[in-house]
């Protein structure tokens, strides 16, 4: 039985999926309020895992949560914190739970986190995640041990399509694509035409690509994004146009970005779906969505 | 050649180390840390400075040659006096030469230094890490550049979405590995050996603590 976000990839939709995080401690009312909020608009809300190697609540107790409450969650699992028993493990929870959307990342490296002198693991890589969930679904686990009850995920990656250089890139695209990654979700692009011919090479391979979104949130946010995260550049004209909100618009001036931007890759058919990533200001979603005319 | 890299512990970490003894003989090396500046002759002398402000007692110092040798015991007969005095032995070698002196004289030994990799001289003055003695080779499918080691994550099956640039994103001074494999493998006409897909790693190459004895002949 496919999970409703396959389904909802399978159907031909435009697919719209955002994020939740989970809290730093216990009290989880934030991320109830924006899950309330957005699981009846969305086809899937990823559910970040220690987002920025920042030690938060686990992305699966995040994902069990967007469950309970009736939503659709999109697992999100580094390769950072677990080794290859951890994961396994980890995995065989999910599906036990109805937890059947997984979204396989390398994880930030734990320099970048709140935990720098942590141990990272990195015992597998993403490719090789997406290869262990297919593993799984074989009824194997990767020593090649029967399990007693088996899995049955949604598997997806991630690529930077500005990434630079872009070859090295795109050969480990299409490794994780060949390991079975059934849908990708992009690192944000803000340029169309990058994406556009990203997208001409991406539509020779199959899997549903999903294009992240970034909401901006002000001129300095662009320039800082652009400074300091890999593979995300936001070209002037939008920093120009960023900027040129009056006081207090810029979230409004972002909002509209964003939309046009979705808009314009429903329109014309550039990708199957968005990624909508609006950092720390979930709620926004909505207004995003409603600029863009979903 | 490869060197040990070292640098040198914060002051007040070797102070606390020496908390309590008086009395301090100080041994560098002549090999790798003279070479990097961290426990040749003149670091030495400079420790002696800086403990005998703090008001220790220097019993003695001296640099061997090759600090990691067997025959440093022998070297080291010729200064016993200094060091018998002594309640500590403030070591400037890497923890190679630490231990070798460690395990030959019955005295504390104590780290002047941190150890922190095994260096290939890759330019004149500079070191890079490129190997990590895995046990489970696999750079003759990398154009003989070790992602395991090369890379901040050991990723194998190619770069993550932090490469930026061709550098890594922990640093901007060092390389991404694996921008540096597709440069050597598409000069090399081998680009299809990247596309290959890397089964997860091998941890067990050779198992924690390695050790070796030549085979009998």
């Amino acid at each position: 039985m496919p999970s409703a976000f396959k389904k909802a990839l399978d159907s031909g939709k435009f697919v719209v999926t955002c994020e939740a995080a989970p809290s730093k401690g216990t009290n989880l009312e934030n991320m109830k309020h924006h899950i309330e909020l957005l699981k009846d608009k969305v086809d899937g809300m990823n559910v970040t895992d220690h987002q920025s190697s920042v030690m938060r609540y686990p992305s699966l107790g995040g994902a069990l949560l967007v469950k309970e409450m009736g939503g659709e969650p999109i697992l999100q699992m580094t390769c950072r914190d677990r080794n290859r028993l951890a994961l396994q493990a980890d995995l065989l929870f999910a599906s036990s739970r109805g937890i059947h959307n997984v979204l396989c990342l390398t994880g930030d490296s734990v320099m970048l986190g709140d935990h720098k002198q942590a141990k990272p693991v990195f015992d597998l890589d993403s490719c090789q995640l997406v290869a262990v969930i297919r593993t799984l679904e074989k009824g194997k686990d990767m020593a090649g041990n029967d399990l007693d009850g088996g899995v049955k995920f949604c598997a997806g990656a991630i690529v930077t399509p500005e990434a630079n250089p872009i070859e090295p890139q795109l050969i480990k695209f299409e490794k994780k694509v060949d390991a079975g990654a059934e849908f990708i979700q992009t690192q944000a692009v803000y340029d169309m035409d990058n994406l556009k011919k990203f997208m001409e090479y991406a539509r020779q391979f199959p899997g549903k690509i999903l294009a992240g979104v970034i909401l901006l949130t002000s001129a300095p946010m662009a320039r800082f994004m652009n400074k300091n995260v890999a593979g995300v550049n936001v070209p002037q004209n939008l920093i120009d146009e960023m900027a040129s909100a009056p006081k207090g618009g810029a979230i409004s001036k972002g909002i509209e970005i964003a939309g046009r931007m979705i808009r314009q890759i429903k329109e014309e058919k550039i990708c199957d779906g968005v990624h909508i990533m609006a950092i720390g200001k979930e709620e926004k979603v909505i207004d995003i969505m409603a600029a863009a005319g979903l | 050649m490869i060197r040990s890299i070292t640098q040198q512990k914060p002051m007040e970490e070797i102070e606390r180390l020496l908390e309590g003894m008086g009395r301090v003989f100080i041994m560098g090396c002549g090999t790798c840390v003279t070479l990097t500046h961290t426990g040749g002759i003149p670091e030495v002398e400079a420790m002696r400075g800086a403990l005998s402000e703090k008001g220790k007692v220097v019993t003695g110092t001296t640099v061997v040659p090759v600090a990691c040798d067997n025959l440093t015991r022998e070297i080291l007969k010729d200064i016993q006096s200094g060091i018998k005095q002594s309640d500590a032995l403030l070591i400037m070698t890497c923890a190679f030469g630490v231990q070798t002196i460690a395990h030959q004289i019955g005295k504390l030994v104590i780290p002047a230094l941190n150890t922190m990799f095994i260096g290939k001289e890759t330019a004149f003055g500079e070191f890079n890490e490129v190997c990590t003695q895995c046990g489970t080779c696999i750079i003759g499918e990398t154009g003989g550049i070790c992602p395991v080691t090369a890379c901040h994550k050991g990723l194998v099956n190619g770069p993550c979405g932090g490469t930026n640039n061709g550098k890594c994103e922990i640093d901007s001074n060092k390389d991404c590995a694996w921008t540096a494999i597709y440069n050597r493998l598409k000069a090399l006409g081998r680009i299809d050996s990247m596309r290959k897909y890397q089964k997860p790693r091998n941890h067990l190459g050779e198992p924690n603590p390695g050790k070796f004895r030549i085979p009998t002949v």
